[in-house]
């Protein structure tokens, strides 16, 4: 096997047993990059300098978790010094004065970071089509889209231009672009994963998470990501876990619900055969699979289409030129270089999401938008609660189709359709993961998705790792 | 024919909060630093960055919920008040919208009029915006510089019900509150510096009329005298109109000092929608009974209760107890005296008078002189037991003003002791009525007001030393047997 296809506890095994060293390992991964990137082009920026300085500091390092593993971190991450786009002409030149604490938790575990990822402006899309610089493609079809927003993270990962890589799901954006690429994505508990430094697109939505070769991998990188910031309110204390202790293949009496509603709605038919297999795989080792009843997922979607927007308008008015990023030069008083700023810095499905949230937020629709929305919200949130009372986990598909063909979706509304399966999940501020399951007709990956209740991510864990070894597909790679 | 009209005002003031930090990140609140020094990424508003609730801040605002007489709210939350202007780094002001943290209180105001309850519809939180610098207007200047070291200082803002009737009463509302803000240490209430700043609603309705006539919302009065020159001008404005048979529109105008008038600054459709929604990167705040137990703990007594504590207990005149109780300081000054001195009359002339007077003169708070509360206690006792005049008591305490001594020192250094020695007095007094036979004669001659004379020159040449009452006893005990 090349270096480049190992998994981190891979990695960490051949340099623990000598067989390799941090330099030679880092030097694998960027011949790799060089091979492959024109074709794939998962990254907006390599950073070979910040990781030859991670690598000098190796010897300082290598006791912890991640040293001299390289990883590539989504572009809406904050890096001390070093270009953060957003893949956005907004921020096309911005850097950062700060580190985002997930970037201060890679380093200090003794990652090297290779660089920043290609995505969706402002992880506004489920393509990686709507980054404003380049398109990344899909590296088992380079014709297909890799998925999005985290889509040149979930493309780095599959095609060996990096061991592991951190992404950003705010309604899907980590576990369909892992579907697309057959890798594993893990969206966490809303909370358990600091957001200080990760440029918000909903606040109360998004969550950075694992994209890995393998479940250990995610369980790995989730022991260094995972915990309290007193930088970030909204996260959570206390509830951290060793989750590699979830590592076990055993499912006996795990109850597992399947949500009929979800597997009714109008998907790919190879899709919903290969997640039903998997299901069949499961029960064989002793899950309790039940169908259960919830709420129908398109509810979810339109609330997320009214929250999501809302509050990314108010989170990207702060790109007014006056600061920091792109400034208009065509303005002849401040309103006129605020318009133009915004006018030019930004793309299509921002300037559509913004002038969709501040509508929803407008006085006289308020109530009608943003605070039926919230109520919608609630009831989802119950519902999930209501499950998860019987049940340990809830299994569905993580996207409708196998990755699509790219520019083959131009209708907004169709592209949105194909986070259905994964955006109730951050309406609920639940866990999920989307884990390989099998390959369409075409040898396109397909990914179901395994959610848990609140801080289930061990659960999680623990079933995604069975699953992996009874399909035994995870050393499947692309072929580039 | 001019219809009697009723005025009705109601102010929302914002008070900055003196803590040492700002109310979501760790940058100083210090005034007067280079521009953009006391700055970080939080309050600079950069992608990615989160704000964390300054617990101060809170403890704080409830302070000054619970002397507004206020419920304190268990359970208040943030939200996002959202435009553009190049001041507010993220284009939307961190504030407290549906569920401020303090709501429906009351303050007691006196005015020449009488008293009056005033009621404060609420208290919130929320972060202050920056500076900008430009020459004229933001439009026309050809660049503006901006500063952000005021970028989130803490505000409260205390909005009050519509319960004033005039111009005066606002003033009284507005320097109540300023009062108590002083009295609980937790704002330095300068409205030159923009640490108190207040904005005000005004309409007129006839008398008897329950429905509110039409308001203007008044800005930009930047001093005590603005808000009052700005509410006259603005009530005299809104009368004429109407007396005119002209209606008043709803707008936002800008008192300005220069003019001398209230100028129309945006009519109601331009009037922003602040689109406020809850604040997502900010957990609820709750307050506990306990919390709220402990800050009520930390409240002094306030300024009308002192007030008239001041009145009834130390029997001082009410020009007395408001002249003291007027100024925080000069209150706690005046009461740690009298913990070593009993005549709060005769302390409060002296405050008054000669501490009062060079305080101003020297442009100082009163714990910033050279005399302290147990000195001026000692002064005054010194006084009483004719250990020194009260002429002489004048120069003692302008020398402790100066030095920071304490006045038996001065006293003895400076041979200042009155002499109240008949044996040390005979000789100067036999001298006095040698030298002058036409006020002895007078004196003799039963015009009385010639003793005066005579112990007047004594003083003068004891340069003020004599005991003055012995050295009358001694002139009437020699000259008219
Ligand atoms: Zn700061």
């Amino acid at each position: 096997m090349n270096i480049y296809d190992l998994t981190i506890h891979e990695l960490k095994e051949k340099i623990s047993a000598g067989e390799l060293t941090p330099g030679e390992i880092k030097k694998a991964f960027a011949d790799r990059i060089n091979d492959v990137e024109d074709k794939v082009k998962s990254y907006i920026t390599v950073t070979y300098e910040l990781a030859e300085a991670q690598l000098k500091d190796y010897e300082n390092k290598k006791e912890k978790m991640l040293a001299g593993i390289p990883i590539a971190v989504k572009d809406n991450m904050s890096t001390d010094g070093i270009k953060t786009s957003c893949a956005s002409k907004m921020l096309e030149n911005y850097k950062p004065p700060y580190n985002a604490t997930v970037v201060e938790k890679l380093n200090e575990a003794g990652a090297v970071i290779l660089g920043k990822t290609n995505m969706d402006e402002f992880a506004m899309g489920s393509s990686t089509e709507n980054s404003a610089f380049f398109v990344t493609h899909n590296p088992w079809n380079l014709n297909h889209a890799p998925g999005g927003s985290s889509g040149g993270s979930a493309a780095a990962v599959a095609a060996g231009e990096c061991a592991a890589a951190l992404g950003s799901d705010t309604g899907g954006s980590i576990r369909q672009p892992a579907s697309y690429c057959g890798v594993v994505g893990l969206k966490p508990t809303y909370g358990m994963v600091s957001r200080y430094g990760l440029v918000a697109f909903a606040s109360s939505l998004d969550q950075i998470g694992p994209i890995t070769k393998d479940v250990e991998d995610s369980a790995i990188l989730m022991n260094v990501i995972a915990g309290h910031d007193p930088q970030d309110s909204t996260s959570i204390a206390g509830k951290k876990e060793d989750y590699t202790k979830y590592l076990k293949e055993d499912v006996s009496g795990m109850k597992i619900g399947i949500p009929e509603e979800y597997f009714n709605l109008e998907f790919d038919e190879e899709v919903k055969a290969s997640v039903l297999a998997a299901v069949e795989k499961l029960k064989e080792v002793g899950a309790e699979v039940e169908t259960v009843h919830m709420t129908d997922a398109s509810y979810a979607l339109a609330a997320y289409y009214v929250i999501a927007p809302a509050e990314a308008s108010s989170n990207l008015a702060r790109y007014d030129g006056v600061r920091y990023g792109l400034r208009s030069e065509h303005a002849s008083d401040v309103n006129e270089m605020f318009t133009n700023t915004r006018h030019e810095g930004f793309g299509e499905e921002v300037k559509r999401r913004i002038m969709i949230g501040t509508y929803a937020l407008s006085s006289g629709y308020y109530d009608a938008y943003y605070l039926k929305a919230q109520k919608v919200r609630t009831l989802i949130k119950d519902d999930f609660d209501r499950i998860f009372n019987d049940f340990d986990l809830i299994l569905t598909p993580t996207a409708p189709s196998t990755a699509i063909e790219l520019e083959s979706k131009s209708d907004p509304l169709e592209m949105y359709h194909t986070d259905i399966f994964t955006v109730p999940v951050n309406i609920a501020g639940v866990p999920a993961m989307s884990v390989p399951c099998g390959f369409d007709s075409s040898e396109m990956p397909i990914g179901l998705q395994l959610i848990g209740p609140h801080f289930g991510e061990g659960k999680i864990i623990q079933a995604a790792y069975t699953l992996e070894k009874l399909l035994n597909i995870n050393e499947k790679r692309a072929e580039l | 024919m001019t219809t009697k009209y009723e005025t009705v005002i109601g102010l929302e003031v914002h008070v900055q909060l003196n803590t040492d930090s700002k109310i979501f990140c760790g940058c100083s609140t210090e005034f007067g630093k280079e521009p953009n020094e006391n700055t970080c990424p939080v309050c600079l508003g950069l992608p990615g960055t989160l704000p964390v609730l300054n617990k101060k801040v809170v403890d704080y605002a409830i302070m000054a919920g619970l002397a507004l007489n206020c419920d304190i709210a268990e359970y208040s939350k943030f939200d996002r008040k959202n435009y553009f202007y190049p001041d507010l780094p993220k284009a939307y002001q961190i504030s407290q919208f549906d569920l401020p943290i303090a709501e429906n209180g009351e303050i007691e105001i006196e005015t020449e009029a009488g008293l009056f309850n005033i009621g404060v519809t609420r208290v919130h939180l929320e972060e202050d915006a920056g500076k900008l610098i430009h020459e004229g207007s933001i439009d026309k200047s050809k660049g503006s510089l901006v500063d952000y070291n005021r970028t989130g200082v803490p505000l409260i803002e205390i909005v009050s019900e519509p319960d004033m009737r005039t111009p005066a009463q606002a003033k009284a509302y507005l320097t109540e509150l300023k009062m108590i803000m002083e009295y609980l240490d937790i704002s330095d209430c300068n409205m030159e510096e923009g640490s108190l700043r207040c904005d005000a609603n005004v309409s007129l309705r006839p008398v008897g009329q329950e429905e509110f006539g039409i308001k203007a919302e008044l800005k930009n009065m930047n001093s005590f005298s603005a808000v009052e020159k700005g509410l006259e001008y603005e009530v005299k404005r809104q009368q004429e109109l109407l007396d005119e048979g002209k209606k008043v529109v709803q707008e936002t105008r800008t008192w300005d000092e220069s003019l001398n008038k209230t100028i129309s600054m945006r009519g109601k459709e331009e009037a922003h929608d602040y689109r406020y929604f809850p604040e997502p990167d900010l957990v609820p705040l709750e307050i506990d009974a306990a919390w709220k137990e402990e800050m009520g703990k930390e409240i002094p007594e306030l300024p009308r209760e002192k007030y008239k504590r001041f009145i009834s207990e130390l029997g001082l005149p009410e020009y007395d107890a408001g002249v003291l109780t007027g100024d925080k300081d000069l209150a706690v000054f005046f009461e740690e005296v009298l913990s070593d001195y009993d005549d709060p009359k005769n302390l409060s002339n002296w405050m008054m008078g000669e501490f009062l007077r060079l305080l101003n003169e020297n442009g100082q708070a009163p714990f910033e002189s050279g005399v302290s509360p147990i000195n001026l206690a000692k002064m005054l006792k010194m006084i009483d037991q004719d250990i020194i005049s009260g002429k002489i008591a004048k120069k003692v305490f302008e020398k402790m003003y100066n030095s920071g001594s304490d006045p038996e020192t001065i006293v003895e250094e400076e041979g200042l002791k009155q002499i109240s020695d008949e044996d040390e007095l005979e000789n100067i007094v036999d001298g006095i009525i040698a030298d002058n036979p036409d006020a002895v004669e007078d004196v003799q001659n039963g015009k009385d007001r010639a003793i005066g004379f005579l112990v007047g020159q004594v003083m003068k040449e004891t340069r003020g030393k004599a005991n003055p009452g012995l050295v009358n006893q001694m002139l009437r005990d020699k000259l008219m047997d």
